[in-house]
């Protein structure tokens, strides 16, 4: 049904073969354009064999939680069919990427739109769900809006408008905005895929993920781990930006050292101090560590996660301290003071961060964010307090050298 | 590991789990004097776990049951919930 416009339709199409997966239909793909490079995908007739699919090819949420994908599918068929009245699900692309330093849903959503389409439908129909949303900033409105005109299989997909904010992006946040029109945490006893949108089990799931999944729909889990590592399958999109000559967004491999990542976007790795990895939530990796994979298993070690695939390169000209500093504070604000210990916890500690930053001389300052950052985590109603505190710690860790220097008065980097 | 976990009896787990809503909670700390071995006050007088790995899920154990269970009835911002060991999500 959905490839049978006037578009004359490739059945026999190659599956890409490179690590170029999600972007074989060229720039602003339109419909035609999508299904001479991937082929038709009849998506109503997809049912939760699907999920048998998922499991097998390793794909986790590329969201920030890395979550394994089949399983918040499983988790939400389980509860429909639990019900008594059977309840069916909602199902929730999520573009809302507040990550700052994260633009690869945007890239994604303007470029590869039917891709999107093509795994939130398929999702919907694994699961039964009745009520398909796409939740994304207005800067991508244009060219959604364009591609669910171009198909009738995505009618009934309502788009609605993301709230632009850090938070906004957080699972049930997205849920609140879509009910309430407020784009921020709610308190949850239950899981949303046990009870979420209008009480309904509700899989919100980020765009890239569902353009994955477009694909293991297609082409099967054997395709999908044939690139990538057997820890780390298939490819993931990084945003690099910061002290890099061309910002922007690649597909790689999953698992590929940062080194590598770097390099394809020309950066030179010997002004490098570190490089922030996962975006705001997540941790510094300094210098000497960019031989280390972006992958959770890689990263778990050294505290971090790949979360949205963020790179935030700092050269040797900056300062970490001031850099994270900076992040700090800006998360504070972004705190959508709704709870005690986020609301007082984050700026206290990027008050104390900034005053390490600026020299003050006073060592009891370590221990002070120390325990800041230790009294916020895992009290709130979301993971910001856990994810801006994980940052501090690994700034204290990662610039542990530098912190010396500023609590002896001295900062070794920034030419004042 | 599973030390932190436990309530307040010792050795067996935790008979329930005490949820703050931390959107709902203004920290005057009713809850914190009601169960003071499971909760203490931090800086700014908000509920803090002194034992239970999970800080927004405090392990309850048996003989403090009573306590949470009127610290739910009593909390002025109706903040908590408790939830049997057991039920998940
Ligand atoms: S933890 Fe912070 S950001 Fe999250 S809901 Fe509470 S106040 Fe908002
Ligand atoms: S009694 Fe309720 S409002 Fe008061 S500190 Fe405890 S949870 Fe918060």
């Amino acid at each position: 049904m959905s490839a049978t416009r006037s578009v004359p339709v490739v059945q026999a199409v190659t599956p890409p073969a490179t690590t170029n997966r999600l972007f074989v239909a060229g720039a602003a793909a339109s419909h035609a354009a999508h299904l001479r490079s991937y082929g038709p995908l009849a998506t109503e007739t997809i049912t939760n064999t699907l999920l048998v699919a998922l499991e097998a090819s390793g794909l986790t949420g590329r969201g920030g939680a890395g979550f394994a994908t089949w399983r918040k599918l499983a988790a939400a068929d389980e509860a429909r069919a639990d019900r008594v009245l059977r309840s069916s699900p909602i199902v929730i692309a999520n573009g809302a990427e507040g990550e700052p330093r994260s633009t690869k849903d945007a890239t994604l959503l303007q470029n590869s739109p039917h891709l999107v389409i093509d795994g939130l439908l398929a999702t919907a129909s694994a699961i039964k769900a009745s009520q398909v949303y796409l939740y994304t900033v207005a800067e991508n409105f244009r060219a959604v809006q364009h591609a669910l005109n171009e198909r009738p299989d995505a009618r009934h997909i309502v788009l609605v408008e993301a709230a632009e904010s850090f938070i906004s992006g957080e699972a049930s946040a997205v849920v609140n905005a879509i009910e309430n029109g407020i784009a921020l945490p709610t308190d949850r006893i239950r899981r949303l895929s046990d009870s979420g949108l209008k009480k309904r089990p509700t899989i919100v799931q980020n765009v890239e993920t569902l353009a994955h999944i477009a694909l293991i729909a297609r082409y099967g889990a054997r395709w999908f781990r044939s690139i990538g590592s057997d820890r780390d399958p298939g490819t993931r999109l990084v945003t690099v930006s910061g002290d890099v000559q061309h910002e922007g967004v690649t597909e790689v491999a999953g698992d590929t050292p940062l080194r590598d990542i770097l390099a394809t976007r020309g950066v030179d790795r010997s002004n490098v101090l570190a490089v922030l990895v996962g975006g705001y939530h997540g941790t510094w990796v300094a210098a000497d560590n960019l031989g280390v994979e972006l992958s959770a298993a890689a990263l778990a070690p050294l505290g971090g996660h790949p979360g949205a695939g963020v790179l935030y390169v700092l050269s040797k000209q900056r300062c970490g301290l001031q850099a994270t500093a900076d992040i700090v504070q800006y998360l504070a604000n972004e705190s959508a003071r709704q709870c005690g210990p986020c609301m007082f916890g984050l700026p206290a500690m990027a008050g104390v961060l900034t005053r390490i930053a600026s020299g003050h001389r006073d060592p009891n300052l370590r221990r002070e964010l120390r325990e800041l950052s230790d009294t916020v985590a895992g009290r709130g109603s979301c993971h910001h307090p856990d994810g801006t505190a994980r940052l501090a710690l690994s700034a204290l860790s990662v610039f542990a050298d530098d912190a010396n220097h500023h609590l002896s008065g001295r900062c070794t980097r920034q030419s004042r | 590991m599973a030390a932190r976990t436990l309530g307040s009896t010792g050795t067996r787990p935790p008979a329930a789990r005490l949820h703050i809503d931390w959107t709902r909670c203004d920290g005057r700390g009713l809850c914190t004097e009601l169960l003071p071995r499971e909760l203490t006050r931090d800086r700014w007088g908000y509920p803090l776990a002194t034992k239970s790995a999970s800080r927004s899920d405090v392990g309850i154990g048996e003989s403090s049951l009573d306590a949470a269970n009127d610290a739910v009835a009593l909390c002025p911002k109706l903040a908590l919930t408790l939830i049997p060991t057991g039920k998940t999500g």
